[in-house]
């Protein structure tokens, strides 16, 4: 176990977890902070698929055995290895990740559109997208609703 | 175990890791919000050819599209709906959440030291139920692609589901937003000008090329890379492209707001309608193996698609090219309703017009 | 045969990458829009012809190569039309060409300051890559 061998993938998605958790806390931008929670969520994407990653697999598309292709894939590896992981003589990476991560990704981008959609609302509404002009224009709005009764 | 193959990949996975880290640091410095937009693009294209690099073929594909073409369109969209060109930045805001995000990351990374190593074919993510899917996808479903097993037969539930979740934000772009009011505005003279003529000639070549590969992309999903929501995106991306060209206007003469919302709902209908079918036939909810009855089954000649030994896969393949058909209607509906959301708002200075 | 084919190919890609990789070296020196993209464009379609060329003969003539011929085509299609539409819309943004009117204007008159980073930018000793 080494952090900047077995484990860099682990660190470097936490890293660019944390670069889309610091842009959603310190933006007052309403878009840059939709785009941090992109970030956000495609590196929860990156972990799911790093996770089900196997060494020397291919991708989850069913080969024969017996082709060309499968042999000169299972000709890298050694055969003890293929033996025990591969499924009739080729080795795949999970395809349960993929399938998470594949509908998640249309579904963010549907989220995505919705939280933009919102954000247009807002400037409509407030004529800023800035967050603490926002809060500053709704206590104005505030005072004057407690003021007029 | 360890080749030069597999050696030169975990090299490759490094740079392009490395890559994304770059561009995410550069989106998080950088003050103009069309600079953070165009980053992301590229951040995504790049996590796009790390994921084939993770075998992830599939899911590489939807990214590529999602990411660098759909999600971009509705960034600068919004960006320009909102005129927000640059953010404003006082250091002394980011102190707190830097601090915060280097905590919560130091406590991550410990966490991340108890997983099992990048690439363990041991390990319990790939040795329980991944693995039984790749083993039994050969006898349960009969489609090479295993992606599109998982994704449209084993678990087909928690793909409406999403299917369904993909149709509600496009409803809740459309209750924000409109259907596209600016389409019935009067046009600008300089919309009229043919300045771009480079650009109708290529999109007049490219449209019907795009959409024919849309649905090579579908009908192919369950042999190679590909599948419904990649296809409804793609073909929602041939829209975008003659909407951006030819004005929205012209696109919603060809494909109405109306048309696009019917046709979301009308795929829903059909992914759940699926469902309900396998159910009058004796099965569950989206159990394919009984999505005909066995006299209508046997009426199938055996040498209608490809080898007649898996005859009794019949259902599994019926079942899934329907469901799929239903979630390329409704994600590239969705996805057409979304951008004309975006694309037919109105600003405040136009509406005199 | 194969066995050079396959060399000749490497070579054919690592070339094509260089190219690109002249690109993006073209991109950050030059000093305007529109050299930067006569740059970014030509090497882009330059190095992915040579890329895609070193692929189709390291996989020999089998229907990979017919999608490797498709991608090529898509690539000459659409990046000279997108470079053009930029080109376009920083044309009718108000962006000014900094080489070419310096023949032009003359020489005691200031050229209004664009993006680029100096006055005497190279004037195109990386187009020469292509």
């Amino acid at each position: 176990m080494s952090l900047l061998g077995t484990h860099f993938n682990y660190v470097a998605v936490v890293v660019l977890m944390m670069i889309g958790l610091f842009i959603v806390f310190s933006s007052r931008n309403l878009i840059k902070r939709m785009i941090g929670l992109a970030i956000f969520q495609t590196s929860t994407g990156l972990f799911y698929i790093s996770l089900g990653k196997v060494a020397g697999g291919t991708a989850a598309i069913r080969l024969d055995g017996t082709s060309p292709e499968a042999r000169a894939l299972a000709a890298t590896l050694d055969p003890a290895y293929v033996a025990q992981h591969g499924v009739e003589g080729v080795v795949y990476s999970n395809p349960l990740p993929h399938v998470l991560i594949l509908t998640a990704i249309v579904v963010g981008v549907a989220t995505l559109a919705v939280g933009l959609a919102i954000a247009v609302r807002i400037r409509e509404a407030y004529g800023t997208i800035e967050a603490d002009e926002i809060n500053a224009v709704a206590r104005v709005d505030a005072a004057g609703a407690e003021a007029a009764p | 175990m360890t080749g030069f193959a597999v050696e030169a990949n975990f090299a490759l996975n490094i740079a392009l890791l490395l890559m994304l880290l770059v561009c995410g640091v550069a989106i998080a410095r950088t003050r103009s919000l069309m600079a953070a937009i165009l980053l992301m693009s590229v951040y995504s294209l790049v996590s796009a050819v790390w994921l084939v690099v993770m075998d992830a073929a599939d899911v590489a594909f939807t990214e590529a599209v999602v990411g660098a073409g759909v999600s971009t369109i509705v960034l600068l969209g919004a960006t320009l709906l909102a005129r927000g060109q640059t953010e404003r930045h006082d250091w002394r805001t980011q102190i707190v959440p830097g601090i915060a995000a280097i905590g919560v990351g130091v406590l991550l990374v410990y966490a991340a030291t108890g997983l099992p190593g990048f690439g363990d074919a041991a390990s319990p993510a790939n040795a329980h139920v991944g693995r039984a899917y790749l083993e039994q996808t050969a006898q349960d479903i009969g489609v090479p692609n295993m992606v599109t097993a998982v994704l449209a037969s084993y678990r087909g539930f928690d793909t409406l589901g999403e299917a369904v979740v993909i149709f509600a934000a496009g409803i809740g772009v459309a209750l924000l937003l409109g259907f596209g009011p600016r389409a019935q505005l009067a046009p600008l003279p300089e919309d009229l000008g043919d300045h771009h003529v480079v650009l109708r000639v290529v999109a007049k070549l490219l449209i019907p090329l795009i959409v024919l590969y849309a649905f090579y992309v579908q009908f192919h999903g369950d042999i190679g890379a590909g599948g419904g929501f990649q296809a409804g995106v793609i073909l929602a991306v041939a829209v975008i492209l003659h909407a951006l060209v030819f004005g929205l206007r012209e696109t919603m003469a060809a494909v109405p707001a109306k048309a696009a919302r019917t046709i979301a709902a009308l795929g829903i209908l059909l992914y759940a309608g699926v469902g309900v079918v396998c159910i009058v036939n004796g099965g569950g909810f989206l159990d394919y193996d009984r999505l005909f009855s066995p006299r209508v089954e046997a009426m199938i000649p055996a040498n209608l698609l490809g080898d007649p030994g898996q005859a009794h896969h019949w259902g599994q393949h019926f079942g899934i090219f329907f469901i799929e058909l239903g979630v390329l209607l409704t994600v590239a509906a969705t996805m057409v309703t979304i951008f004309y959301g975006f694309a037919g708002r109105v600003l405040d200075g136009e509406a005199k017009r | 045969m194969h066995e050079a084919l396959v060399w000749i190919g490497g070579g054919l890609v690592i070339a094509g990458t260089l190219l690109s990789l002249l690109g993006a070296g073209g991109v950050l020196r030059f000093p305007d829009v529109y050299t930067r993209l006569h740059a970014a464009s030509l090497t882009d379609t330059g190095g992915a012809t040579l890329v895609l060329l070193g692929l189709g003969l390291v996989s020999g003539l089998q229907l990979d190569t017919v999608k490797l011929f498709f991608c090529w085509a898509f690539i000459m299609l659409t990046t000279p039309a997108a470079a053009n539409a930029l080109a376009n819309a920083a044309y009718g943004s108000g962006h000014k060409p900094r080489i070419g009117t310096f023949q032009i204007v003359p020489a005691d008159k200031n050229i209004p300051a664009d993006d680029g980073p100096a006055e005497d930018g190279p004037t195109g000793d990386g187009s020469s890559g292509k």
